[in-house]
């Protein structure tokens, strides 16, 4: 009891800690990608996240958009446990050898129309890993590729921006 | 001890002596032996300094191969590494595994990545390169090696089979539910408890080392923050210490100082994630919000002071490339005074929980015996009462600050959550101490220049030690890194830690270890 009445004061101590993508620009970008989601995906955008040979960074900044300050959540996009349940496969990493297998197996599960997005430097060609005796390439060798999230790794803010962008086009 | 009589103490108490002994810079002792003597020297050495192999790894010669195997000599604080050269006509050599437990993963690699048969060790299984897209006879990490072109290979990994009535197995992965890296993990289960976990990685291999051969310093730098993403700064370091140490660097005292820094903040933003991971596997999701709002303001703060969040391209060899003036000291103390209050509420609401400390009080036990028997390093191994920190002796930087080495006894998920709660508050002591030190310094060695040589960078990542042994060139390139992230012995000791337990409590025992995928599949 006692840690639910000390969960319920610092709440309100708190107070809202989600941000806009853009301070400056909230009406257009967040309510703009609700729209966009609502009209085009209807109400809904279902991810389901693949790491392919990531260092964990771009991982880390997914989640990061997934947390109370960036909360993804708020414009309708939410990340799924199955690829069965998403409209799209967002995937990150140079595509490691062992990893081409379950990758075209992800992606053979999820139901159509389906979307690719590859996330970080690593994934639109290799990056740094280019070259390697052990990498595919990158998820664009592998799989059509819809859109890419450049950076290395892309911000929280990055990620929401470049699907909002993608949305729009 | 000195190196004298410590060699004394093998030749008089083990009756061997080694063909050649040199002592590498400071703290770096090389134990050169043939190869009838490698096996006696490892295990005496193993016996005289309570210390597991710390990295083994071989190197090629082109006309031979060299082997490497490194203990930590904890009384004098530097490493002993003991060596032997193999013909390229024979290459084979006799396992130490079988005394030396902590060498198998490693045999087993040079194994995979050398083509050097390890006699005696029954354990032919691949860390790396999966049978089932690696033919075989394709050994990466040989000069001559040649990719193989397209050739397919029908070989299929083994599991270890566990048979009897009502035994099942649970494969799960290499993709996972959440937002993870890939690995998959067979359970065998008899009812509820799991009575065997066997973990096949290699997933997000990259050829990391075969990559950084014949890269200059610069070149590998970029590649070494992409190891393991979340320990971008330690790697970083471990690399450049290295290098440093090959080169007689003398780092000035303000690069260091922000190096700590730094090194620190990454500390403080993991441990504080994974105290948020632990309670949203046991779906405690408040406890996981105010965490991740905490490592989001971490994650600014880095960004503003260095102008990434994961302190990607800071580290230089003989420095660092961003400042952090008296001003920037200032802004880090405002933020932690508001990350410490945070961090504090955090604190109370997971430790004032009772259902929640009943699901990880006694959960996941990792013994002291199993854990030094692996060679479990770093945070799970402090948990599991193994008092070994390298900031304290291999890190001299270290001996400037005054910091509490944090351990715990019983080694389950609570000890490993407490000895993270510890460790973020002395990571915030240490910061605070430091940023009174700023000075108008200079950030950055003036001589550099490359010379050909070797060493052994140490750094104590979040997860444990990263060892960075680096080999460079007549012409300042690199020849052969060995890259050891804690991870790699660390995973062995999950296995462990989950037997008896149900598989419902497998994801909060993994959290509360977070191996790295990346950093252990290289």
């Amino acid at each position: 009891m006692s840690t639910l009445i000390k969960l319920l004061f610092s709440r309100f101590r708190k107070g809202l800690v989600t941000t806009s993508v853009d301070a400056d620009n909230i009406e257009v970008i967040g309510q703009d990608l609700k729209k966009l989601i609502s009209a085009k995906l209807k109400r809904s955008f279902n991810i389901r996240e693949v790491d392919t040979g990531s260092c964990g960074a771009c991982e880390a900044e997914i989640i990061a958009a997934n947390n109370p300050i960036y909360d993804i959540s708020q414009y309708g996009i939410s990340f799924v446990a199955s690829p069965r349940h998403a409209d799209a496969l967002l995937v990150t990493g140079p595509v490691s050898k062992n990893m081409v297998m379950a990758l075209k197996k992800t992606y053979a599960a999820m139901p159509g129309p389906k979307l690719v997005i590859s996330c970080g430097d690593c994934a639109l060609d290799g990056g740094i890993f280019k070259g390697s005796y052990y990498v595919a390439g990158g998820v664009g060798n592998i799989l059509p590729v819809d859109f890419h999230i450049p950076g290395c790794p892309p911000s929280p803010k990055d990620i929401i921006r470049i699907i909002y962008s993608f949305l729009k086009t | 001890m000195d190196v004298n009589s410590f060699l004394a103490t093998l030749t008089n108490k083990h009756k061997i002596t080694p063909v050649k002994t040199f002592e590498n810079g400071a703290d770096e002792l090389y134990v050169e032996t043939n190869q009838a003597g490698f096996g006696a020297f490892c295990l005496a050495l193993h016996q005289e300094l309570c210390s597991p192999v710390m990295a083994m790894f071989a190197r090629d010669l082109d006309d031979k191969f060299q082997i490497y195997c490194a203990f930590m000599n904890f009384q004098t604080q530097t490493w002993v590494f003991v060596t032997m050269k193999i013909l390229k006509t024979e290459p084979e050599f006799k396992s130490i595994a079988l005394q030396i437990y902590s060498a198998n993963l490693f045999e087993r690699e040079i194994k995979e990545m050398f083509g050097l048969h390890h006699l005696g060790n029954p354990d032919n299984r691949r860390l790396h390169l999966h049978e089932e897209v690696w033919p075989q006879g394709f050994y990466p990490l040989r000069h001559d090696f040649i990719p193989p072109n397209n050739e397919p290979s029908s070989a299929e990994y083994e599991f270890s089979l566990v048979e009897g009535e009502g035994v099942f197995e649970v494969p799960v992965g290499p993709v996972h539910a959440g937002i993870i890296a890939p690995g998959h993990f067979r359970f065998s289960v008899a009812g509820e408890p799991i009575i065997n976990l066997e973990i096949r990685l290699g997933f997000t291999h990259r050829g990391v080392e075969k990559l950084l051969e014949n890269k200059t310093p610069l070149e590998c730098l970029k590649i070494s923050e992409c190891v393991a993403g979340d320990s971008a700064f330690a790697h970083s370091w471990a690399f450049c210490c290295a290098l440093e140490k090959i080169n007689r660097i003398n780092v000035p005292d303000k690069a260091v100082n922000i190096r700590m820094i730094l090194l620190e903040l990454e500390r403080m933003y993991n441990h504080v994630a994974d105290l948020g991971g632990i309670a949203l596997d046991v779906g405690f999701s408040p406890a996981q919000a105010l965490s991740a709002i905490i490592k989001e303001s971490i994650h600014v703060l880095n960004e503003k002071l260095t102008g990434s969040r994961f302190l990607k391209g800071v580290n230089v060899v003989g420095g660092v490339a961003k400042d952090l003036d008296f001003t920037a000291g200032k802004r880090i103390v405002d933020s932690l005074i508001q990350i410490r209050r945070d961090f504090k509420e955090l604190e109370t609401i997971l430790m004032s929980s009772v259902s929640f400390l009943d699901r990880v009080d006694t959960t996941g036990v990792l013994r002291k015996k199993t854990a030094q028997d692996l060679g479990v390093y770093g945070l799970a191994g402090r948990a599991a009462g193994i008092k070994i920190d390298t900031r304290k002796g291999f890190m001299p930087c270290y001996d400037q600050v005054d910091f509490k080495l944090c351990s715990s006894a019983s080694g389950d998920a609570l000890s490993r959550l407490k000895v993270r709660m510890e460790e973020f508050s002395q990571s915030v002591n240490i910061i605070c101490q430091l940023t009174e030190k700023l000075d108008n310094g200079k950030i950055v060695a003036d001589d550099i220049n490359i010379k050909p040589g070797f060493a052994l960078g140490c750094v104590e990542g979040w997860r444990g030690p990263v060892l960075y042994w680096v080999n460079l060139n007549d012409v300042g390139k690199i020849d052969r890194v060995k890259i050891v992230d804690p991870s790699f012995r660390s995973w062995q000791g999950l296995a462990y830690a989950v037997l008896g337990e149900i598989i419902p409590d497998f994801p909060l025992c993994n959290k509360s270890f977070n191996l790295s995928y990346p950093g252990r599949d290289l």
